[in-house]
């Protein structure tokens, strides 16, 4: 894609996460905090059940933005807010619908203002990127 | 509770980390990215973290009451395999809303003497 345009809706894509692959995040990450893997942990401290790593759900999106701007070494800027939990049943793919709308636009960058959403409501807030164009 | 004199202080990392292929190449599988030439952009997490939580355990807090607030990354080098990083961290902020601890923490990973990614934390300490 070479042209953004301000206001412009970008198309959404979909993630799937489950255990497996929290426990695989973990791994690859080091944060082996017991919530994001051990249900009876998770319920002990009071967790409706197993949450994804907030940082997991945001390096998804990451992925997303870095698609956009072809390639990871394109996205200068990336925050996000963990608002709500994403709650990862055993055995459930628990679908993440990410999108984007194109704001500022300067004469090399791009600002992205993105939604990430599971089960129609939005786990994480303020989620911005500026990509490199 | 975070003493106020620490708000505006610079931890300076005393280890370094050389960053390797398998590291990035791990950290974006996780993720279902099978690119690995620069790092996710959430990679610096992996060094930034385990340096703030260092400098907050040292400085008092109960690790085991954090939840992460928010994160902000800021790329000026995207980091890559050989990268050697040392990790200095300020402690940006501090406030307390209802009865929460609210700690803002920068950490800077610094290649070649040049910062490569500033990482921004807000981390939430339960009461």
């Amino acid at each position: 894609m070479s042209t953004f345009v301000t206001g412009t809706e970008l198309p959404s894509k979909s993630f799937f996460i489950n255990r497996a692959a929290l426990v695989a995040y973990a791994n690859a990450s080091g944060d082996q905090n017991p919530i994001h893997q051990n249900e009876e942990f998770a319920k002990a401290v009071g967790l409706e059940n197993v949450i994804a790593h907030g940082m997991y759900t945001m390096g998804l999106v990451s992925q997303y933005v870095a698609e956009i701007a072809s390639g990871s070494e394109k996205v200068q800027e990336f925050a996000a807010r963990f608002t709500k939990p994403v709650v990862v049943p055993a055995g459930v793919d628990v679908e993440l619908i990410v999108s984007a709308v194109v704001g500022e636009v300067t004469e090399n960058t791009a600002k992205l203002e993105i939604t990430a959403t599971c089960n129609e409501v939005k786990v994480l807030g303020m989620t911005k990127a500026v990509i490199l164009l | 509770m975070l003493n106020p004199d620490l708000v505006g202080r610079t931890f300076a990392g005393t280890n370094s980390t050389t960053i390797t292929q398998e590291s990035i190449e791990a950290f974006a599988l996780a993720l279902g990215e099978t690119k690995s030439d620069v790092a996710p952009p959430t990679f610096a997490i992996t060094i930034s973290l385990e340096q703030s939580q260092s400098v907050l355990v040292d400085s008092g807090l109960d690790w085991s009451r954090v939840v992460h607030g928010d994160q902000r990354f800021l790329v000026n080098k995207p980091l890559q395999a050989g990268d050697v990083i040392t990790c200095n961290s300020t402690i940006e902020s501090a406030r307390v809303v209802a009865g929460n601890e609210i700690i803002t923490v920068r950490s800077d990973l610094i290649e070649s003497d040049q910062v490569a990614v500033s990482s921004w934390s807000t981390l939430v300490f339960r009461a």
